[in-house]
């Protein structure tokens, strides 16, 4: 193993390139604000930007983990944002109803409302996907469409605050000096990759991804998994409007996870997720929504105006997406591969008669 | 289809009962929505006919309240057509309202120069959006969503803040109302029938229409056919990215001023209204007037809610959604059909 070859095993591994850009966008930080690294032990509490990257990121980190299972079934889920805000206004308006807001049990029930909701959502649309065969981008529409209008039609069109502490630990705690979020994320995550990467549970993903009906043909049920994923998506969304709306202590059924489904769909494209289905990497998707929140947070930090924000992440989709388009790799680098060639030590002895031609 | 009732006159209808034949009509859903159309709009008469309900005003308040509506259905339409679909709608219509009148009130250009300019940087979105999703061959999906991103954003490099057009020759314009003999319509809506009616045109009567319709129905044998599977494509976007940016200059007009949230999440409206209309999602079958009727329906959604009273605004996204799924089963038990 010499020194290149190493170094083009590193850079083609499948991760390699996501946590390169993480890595460059932390660093840009470094010349704005030195202590940008530093963690700092304040009440008990570690504080410090890369804290707050990891708790302002788990929501997104968690619903584009569901998304990630979705996309490689080769489906999609727009719906997720509409079940953050159902399962956040569910959850809150049960608990407002209390009498002691702060009661564990009450709380509780609340979540596990909020989440049953959002496993309806789910199988209503695997439901559609898998058994009424509709495209998942319309099928998923619908609820995207109309769970915002159930959502303010549960919270009566107000922003429904609540005053619970037990149910502020998921979003806004803290435990171990770190912030709560960042447990529930970590076990959700790692759920997820033993299930898939410890089971044969992956692999059927990506089976019916690669290939449904093939997939179906040698004895997978393929639509059991397609319900499943979407559930399983859901259900994280789900958590994820848990911890939205506990970090505000509020729900808001207009507002709640606002454009976290396109923000989903960025993180797992950047994590090297096709959008065509067939393979999936969670850790790639992790790595993604990292990306996501640390380019926020740099244009904070670095002092670009924040509504540049939208601007930067089309321009980081434009350019994911064209380097993953295989055409544009054979157009631009292939290209480059063919006028290199001549070049090389071997060949102009044949290239050399051939230009005289032309 | 056990039973047959009649003798078939081709070899090619195998559907023989009524109903089955009626089922496998493209014409059908354009069909069921007018009727909705028709039920809702009679439900109405009857309901809030001591409100003023039946005026013939109401009725042209549809065209006029929902001419932006109806603009950026019908470039969804084609797109939708062709077998794509362009989720930055909403956004290129908010960047419109908001280039425009940062155009006429900061810079002070004349509207007759502005909206030219509004129109074509729409148009070449729309044909950079086409170009890449051809030519690189990325989904349709994700390259329409970075334009979604991209406009947005570039709405709020603009300005941050709403801006209020106080131009005399927007605010005339914006007043002027063609009589009708029964009624008035804005000039807005006046530009969406003209537009709707050029799409009829070109849909049905053009070679052009003909090409969206087979690369919608099957892009490889389109492309085996010999049809410009590329130039009609980035036509398709780029005329969607055209009717979007008239689609943000009606809505300008209409609420005369310039946000950068304005018309958030109104790509959904146009899909929906494209989907009640009747066109399939898959491409390949639908027509103009079905959307039409899709944007109606939604459009007198509203009225009824606001007619009602009680009701509240999110009762409008919850109907949409249920007539969004209803149309969608209908669309699908009828593919079914066909296939078998």
């Amino acid at each position: 193993m010499t020194t290149p070859s190493r170094w083009r095993a590193l850079t083609r591994h499948h991760l390699f390139w996501p946590v390169a850009v993480l890595v460059a966008l932390l660093l840009v930080n470094v010349p704005f604000t030195p202590d940008f690294f530093a963690i700092h032990m304040t009440n008990g509490h570690l504080y410090g930007s890369l804290v707050s990257i990891v708790l302002f990121g788990s929501p997104l980190i968690l619903v584009a983990v569901g998304m990630t299972l979705v996309i490689a079934t080769g489906g999609i889920d727009l719906s997720v944002g509409a079940v953050v805000a159902i399962t956040g206004a569910l959850t809150c308006s049960y608990i407002s109803h209390q009498a002691d807001q702060n009661a564990l049990s009450g709380v509780l029930l609340a979540m596990g409302l909020g989440l049953v909701a959002a496993v309806v959502c789910g199988l209503w649309n695997g439901f559609l996907v898998a058994r009424m065969g509709i495209q998942p981008i319309i099928a998923t529409l619908i609820i995207m469409v109309a769970g915002r209008g159930v959502a303010q039609l549960i919270t009566d069109g107000q922003i429904i605050t609540v005053n619970s502490d037990p149910y502020q630990l998921i979003g806004g705690g803290y435990w171990l000096t770190l912030p709560f979020s960042i447990f529930v994320v970590a076990a959700v995550v790692a759920v997820t990759v033993v299930l898939t990467r410890r089971t044969a549970l992956g692999l059927l993903v990506e089976a019916v991804g690669g290939n449904a009906e093939a997939s179906r043909l040698v004895g997978i049920r393929s639509r059991r998994i397609k319900i499943m994923v979407y559930v399983f998506c859901a259900v994280s969304a789900g958590i994820a409007g848990l911890m939205i709306s506990s970090n505000t202590s509020a729900a808001d059924g207009n507002n709640a996870g606002l454009w976290i489904e396109l923000d989903a769909i960025l993180a797992v494209v950047i994590g090297g997720t096709s959008l065509l289905g067939g393979r999936f990497s969670i850790g790639g998707t992790v790595i993604g929504a990292l990306v996501i929140q640390t380019l926020t947070t740099t244009i904070y930090t670095i002092g670009v105006p924040t509504q540049t924000n939208l601007v930067f992440k089309a321009a980081v989709v434009i350019v994911v997406c064209l380097l993953q388009s295989p055409k544009f790799r054979a157009k631009v680098f292939g290209a480059r591969a063919k006028s290199a060639a001549p070049a090389a030590p071997a060949a102009p002895a044949e290239a050399a008669p051939k230009m005289e031609v032309s | 289809m056990s039973a047959t009732t009649r003798t078939p006159t081709t070899p090619e209808s195998r559907t023989t009962s009524t109903s089955a034949r009626l089922l496998g009509d493209r014409r059908l859903p354009v069909l069921v929505t007018a009727g909705l159309f028709l039920v809702m709009y009679i439900a109405g008469l009857s309901r809030y006919q001591n409100y003023g309900f039946g005026e013939p005003q109401v009725f042209l308040n549809l065209f006029i309240d929902n001419s932006y509506l109806l603009v950026a259905a019908v470039g969804a339409t084609f797109v939708i057509m062709s077998g794509g679909i362009d989720l930055s709608v909403g956004s290129v219509i908010g960047f419109t309202t908001m280039l425009t009148a940062w155009l006429v009130q900061d810079v002070g250009l004349p509207l007759l120069v502005v909206v030219p300019i509004s129109l074509s940087v729409g148009a070449f979105g729309g044909f950079l959006m086409g170009y890449v999703i051809h030519n690189f061959e990325i989904q349709p999906f994700i390259v329409t969503l970075a334009g979604l991103f991209l406009f947005r954003g570039l709405c709020l490099v603009i300005s941050k803040e709403s801006i209020a057009i106080s131009d005399s020759a927007v605010s005339s314009l914006a007043e002027t109302r063609i009589s009708l003999g029964v009624g008035d319509l804005s000039i807005g809506a006046v530009v969406a029938l003209v537009v709707l009616g050029v799409a009829f045109y070109v849909l049905h009567y053009t070679r052009f229409g003909r090409r969206v319709y087979a690369i919608g129905g099957n892009e490889q044998s389109a492309l085996l056919m010999g049809l410009p599977l590329g130039g009609t494509k980035i036509a398709v976007y780029t005329m969607s990215g055209f009717c979007s940016a008239l689609a943000g200059l009606l809505f300008m007009l209409y609420i005369q001023s310039g946000d950068p949230l304005h018309a958030v999440g109104m790509e959904l409206d146009a899909i929906a209204a494209v989907v009640i209309g009747g066109t399939l999602l898959t491409g390949g079958s639908g027509y103009v007037l079905g959307t039409l009727f899709g944007v109606l329906v939604l459009g007198l959604i509203k009225s009824i809610i606001q007619f009602e009273g009680t009701l509240s605004s999110w009762w409008t996204k919850i109907a949409t959604g249920v007539l969004l799924c209803a149309f969608i089963l209908v669309q699908r038990a009828m593919t079914a059909r066909k296939a078998t």
